[in-house]
């Protein structure tokens, strides 16, 4: 009986040790990252990354001498405009799906479906051409306008709304609302988490856009900053590690601080569902 | 060869006492309920048993061997869930055979025997190739059931096995876990928060209430000899009418001014409460000058009617039994007495009625 | 986001009953819809239908450097993408990565979820850790590998020195390099996939377990009894998730290997690339396209099939 005790606390520590180990291996990168941004590339070109030279040079560096601020201010302002116009374009094509009837909607929806399936990489050379035609190359629009929507967004939004109490719809017929009415007051407010989490995907999914930018934006005024970094790090002959990692630590610990407070209400959202 | 619970108590976070210093025996093969209302600990205290909860003081035995620290695998026994933990991706057949694999101490042929036998002994026998989303919810018991049959564990623990299912299933399968626990002889220790389910199944039943034991005692001695007001109005459909009385001249006491009753036992002085069931209350018809009650309403339950009484004086509440073809109807007057079978409790709630043996005896 | 489409999907019949009572057909409908619908439809043709049927019209012709269509040669582009033993290669090396990357995925993001989803003081921690790389870009993600795998200053190599082994050449060997880029991929992958499974394990009722445990499942049972059938269907949600992410690589294939070392990374979509905008072989790099096209279909038709079932037991 005491066996069972030892073994207990035993696999106990076992496990804790597991985890540990674990979230070292995984965090490593971060920690390498961020420990040798604070080095003179000097010390970590020679290798002595235990160098006490700890500095924020390398972030001055980064600011002043790089346009990374241009670069994160683009993307700043592309990510949130394209989330917007996500969620606008998103929840009316789902709010048609589910609440509207209409000729052909099957049809529409498959079409929505199909879409999911097209990759947009293997579009580029068309997509490209007509972006040169129209005249938006090396511009914010470039990089707004072909994702003002997503098919993936309606699919979950409809997921979501189909979900709300048809008793909500009746009670507002019966109030008099129209479709505008119940889709901006009710509908929006019913689905706020699918909402939110569309938000903070589509916001993720421009902000790491890599190749239709790469492709479509070659000065810094429109440049995001995944291409940015990329210029950065190619540009630098003599690899300056320290500034390099410096400006991807100026890119990161923002995420990184969404993140951990995010995961409070993820966590709290997940203890309630735990709940028996 | 039994369950011994000694002093055994549960805390969580030092101040928040689940149960606290609960002490009983339950002897092998027999059906031992445990009951009491919703948040009295009483499926803490199963969980203890079954070794899936840690116990904070005290001591479980079982066969004379002490099991605190004993995982729930070693113990020996099986356990029905309320919601009967099916597995929703295995056949009924591999959700019986589920425990017998996992112990992996037992043949393929004997496994096929087991579960075989004892889906026949639930009736299952057809449906064994269903999933569970495929059974309805007395079937679903039943492959619960049926995995408690198939392991050799000879105590089966079951958590409210009857709650999730309508009423009349209910009564269905209270006979049919009867019948099995009677064939197989298992000790069977079984919790719920209907005292009908107690009543009729119990060959001892445990009462719980604020973290305490208030009374265990076979289903009689539970109805005719409460421990307490509590369990008294636990027990009986309508409760127990629970009136305080002051004492009166003689072995007079009184309820109120036209309700008195003659008691051949000491009462305190002061306070003290008595308890008369709604079968003892005698009503009739009377005018207004003979009433000291009236009929608020009735309840028609087919072979009997429930009366709601309110007394004249001090607007006490009463309900009693009639039977089914009596005229009374609602706002009647009527005189309200009661047959010599009355229990009484002091100021604390603790029985004080003398026993018919010490009646005898004296 | 992406659980709840796992859980969520109403089956089609249902719906189509709820509407039926619920929604009256209406005049004014029509002209809602045509509002609502309207500018989804505009940009989804423009941008996705458009040039989808383009890619695979022009993926029928010659090309000119200026992407101007000549002759018109039918699915012989096709046939000789199939007897090239360049695209070969680069198929073969996507399929690699693509299983490499998703079996790692899956397993390191069970491992994790699993430790992570034990009831112990401080999981905390280990969830909002274990779920950091969510947070990581593409760049961010190929700079920190960059220099771990950089042969003269990076830290596997300071590693090696210190421990006195042979410095590995991360990339300019082909097996290695293939290895640099599916271990970022999978680092990257890790937290998203993580979150995703934790949260099926949490949702397991824990009363399987508790009927478990009295029935003397030992854990490694448990989990392999109960763990992984009730998660089945995330699991597979993911694995296509994965499947499908990882056919589309390119930003860290670019920003790591560039395709090389002599096309040992060079995956579809970096092929893709650079036939149309480094050689300007626009016909080419369409039919690959269009076969790209195919595979992500595929696995995405997969998903969908899935969806509609639901669960899978």
């Amino acid at each position: 009986m005491a066996s069972f005790d030892e073994k207990a606390v035993l696999k106990k520590v076992f496990n804790y040790i597991l985890l540990i180990a674990l979230a070292v291996v995984i965090l490593a990168p971060f920690f390498i990252g961020i420990w040798t941004s604070f080095l003179p590339t000097m010390d970590i070109a020679k290798g002595n990354l235990f160098s006490t030279n700890l500095s924020l040079d390398n972030y001055a560096a980064a600011f002043t001498k790089t346009p990374i601020l241009r670069y994160l201010l683009n993307t700043l302002v592309i990510s949130t405009i394209t989330m917007i116009a996500q969620l606008i374009f998103c929840s009316m094509s789902a709010y048609a799906f589910v609440f509207l009837k209409f000729k052909f909607r099957k049809t529409i929806f498959t079409l929505f479906l199909v879409t999911m399936m097209l990759p947009f990489e293997a579009e580029i050379i068309p997509n490209f051409a007509t972006v040169k035609q129209m005249g938006l190359l090396d511009n914010y629009a470039v990089l707004i306008i072909p994702f003002l929507t997503s098919a993936f967004g309606t699919f979950m939004l409809r997921q979501s709304f189909m979900q709300t109490p048809i008793e909500l719809k009746e009670a507002s017929d019966i109030e008099g609302l129209n479709h505008f009415q119940f889709y901006w007051n009710i509908v929006l407010s019913y689905n706020k988490i699918s909402m939110i989490t569309l938000g903070a995907y589509s916001f993720l999914g421009s902000w790491n856009q890599y190749l239709w930018p790469m492709l479509t934006t070659f000065s810094n005024n429109s440049r995001v900053i995944q291409n940015g970094l990329k210029q950065l790090q190619s540009e630098e002959t003599f690899n300056d590690w320290g500034m390099i990692q410096a400006s991807a630590a100026i890119i990161v610990i923002p995420t990184i601080i969404v993140l951990f407070i995010g995961q409070h209400y993820f966590k709290s959202g997940m203890n309630e569902g735990a709940v028996k | 060869m039994s369950t011994v619970l000694t002093n055994v108590s549960k805390r969580y976070d030092s101040d928040k006492t689940v149960l606290s210093d609960v002490s009983a025996e339950i002897q092998t093969g027999e059906f031992f309920v445990i009951v009491g209302p919703s948040g009295c600990g009483k499926s803490t205290l199963l969980r203890m048993i079954a070794g899936l909860t840690q116990i904070s003081d005290g001591e479980i035995s079982i066969n004379d061997k002490v099991v605190n620290d004993m995982a729930p695998k070693d113990r020996n026994l099986t356990m029905v869930f309320q919601s009967y933990a099916l597995f929703p991706f295995l056949s009924v057949w591999d959700n019986v055979a589920f425990g017998l694999k996992a112990r992996k101490n037992t043949s393929q042929s004997e496994i096929e025997e087991r579960v075989n036998d004892a889906l026949k002994m639930v009736n299952l026998e057809e449906l064994k190739d269903r999933k569970p989303r495929e059974l309805s919810g007395g079937q679903r018991q039943r492959v619960a059931l049926a995995r408690a049959v198939a392991s050799d564990a000879k105590i089966c623990l079951m958590d409210e096995p009857l709650s999730n299912l309508d009423a009349q299933l209910r009564i269905k399968m209270r006979q049919e876990i009867y019948a099995l626990q009677r064939k197989l002889g298992l000790t069977l220790i079984y919790v719920t928060h209907d005292q009908v389910e107690a009543m009729t199944m119990a060959d001892h039943i445990m009462v719980l209430h604020d973290s305490k034991v208030q009374q265990i005692g076979t289903p009689t001695e539970i109805y005719k000899h409460p421990a307490n007001e509590f369990v008294a109005s636990f027990f009986g459909v309508p409760p127990i009418n629970i009136l305080p009385a002051t004492k009166d001249t003689g072995n007079l006491i009184e309820v109120n001014n036209d309700f008195k009753m003659e008691v051949d036992q000491q009462v305190p002085n002061d306070h003290f409460q008595v308890g008369i069931r709604p079968n003892e209350l005698v009503i009739e018809a009377a005018d207004e000058l003979d009433a000291n009650a009236s009929i608020k309403t009735i309840e028609f339950l087919g072979d009997e009617k429930i009366v709601y009484i309110k007394m004249a004086h001090n607007n006490v509440e009463v309900a009693a039994i009639v039977a089914s073809d009596s005229e009374f109807k609602a706002y009647d007057t009527i005189k309200v007495t009661a047959k010599n079978n009355y229990l009484v409790f002091n100021s604390d709630g603790v029985n004080i009625t003398k026993s018919v043996e010490d009646v005898v005896n004296a | 986001m992406l659980k709840t489409s796992t859980t969520d999907v109403v089956p089609e019949k249902k719906i189509k009953a709820k509407q039926r009572q619920g929604f009256k057909l209406n005049a004014k409908d029509k002209y809602f819809a045509s509002l609502f619908l309207g500018p989804s439809l505009l940009i989804l043709g423009l941008f996705v239908f458009y040039p989808m049927f383009k890619t695979l019209y022009i993926s029928m012709f010659l090309t000119n450097t200026l992407g101007k269509t000549t002759v018109y040669v039918g699915l012989e582009n096709y046939v000789k993408l199939m007897s090239s033993p360049d695209f070969i290669s680069s198929l073969w090396v996507t399929f690699v990565y693509v299983i490499a990357v998703t079996v790692l995925t899956i397993t390191l993001g069970l491992l994790l979820a699993n430790l992570a989803s034990q009831k112990l003081p401080g999981m905390g921690i280990f969830r909002t850790l274990y779920s950091v790389t969510m947070g990581v870009s593409v760049a961010v993600a190929a700079i920190f590998w960059l220099f771990i795998f950089n042969p003269s200053t990076g830290f596997f190599a300071l590693l090696s020195n210190w421990l006195n082994l042979p410095v590995v050449n991360w990339l300019t060997s082909p097996t290695n390099a293939m290895w640099a880029v599916i271990i970022t991929t999978v680092w990257m992958h890790l937290g998203f996939t993580f979150l995703i499974l934790l949260g099926a394990i949490e949702s397991v009722p824990s009363t399987l377990y508790e009927a478990a445990d009295v029935e003397g499942a030992s854990s490694r049972f448990q989990f392999f009894h109960i763990t992984i059938p009730m998660i089945s269907p995330t699991l597979f949600f993911v694995s296509t998730i994965t499947i499908i992410d990882a056919f589309k690589s390119f930003g860290l294939i670019d920003l790591i290997t560039k395709g090389g070392p002599t096309n040992a990374t060079n995956m579809l979509v970096y092929r893709i690339y650079k036939d149309a905008f480094y050689s300007g072989n626009y016909a080419k790099s369409s039919a690959e396209a269009i076969i790209l096209t195919v595979i992500i279909a595929f696995f995405t038709l997969l998903q969908f099939k899935f969806l509609e079932k639901k669960v899978n037991y």
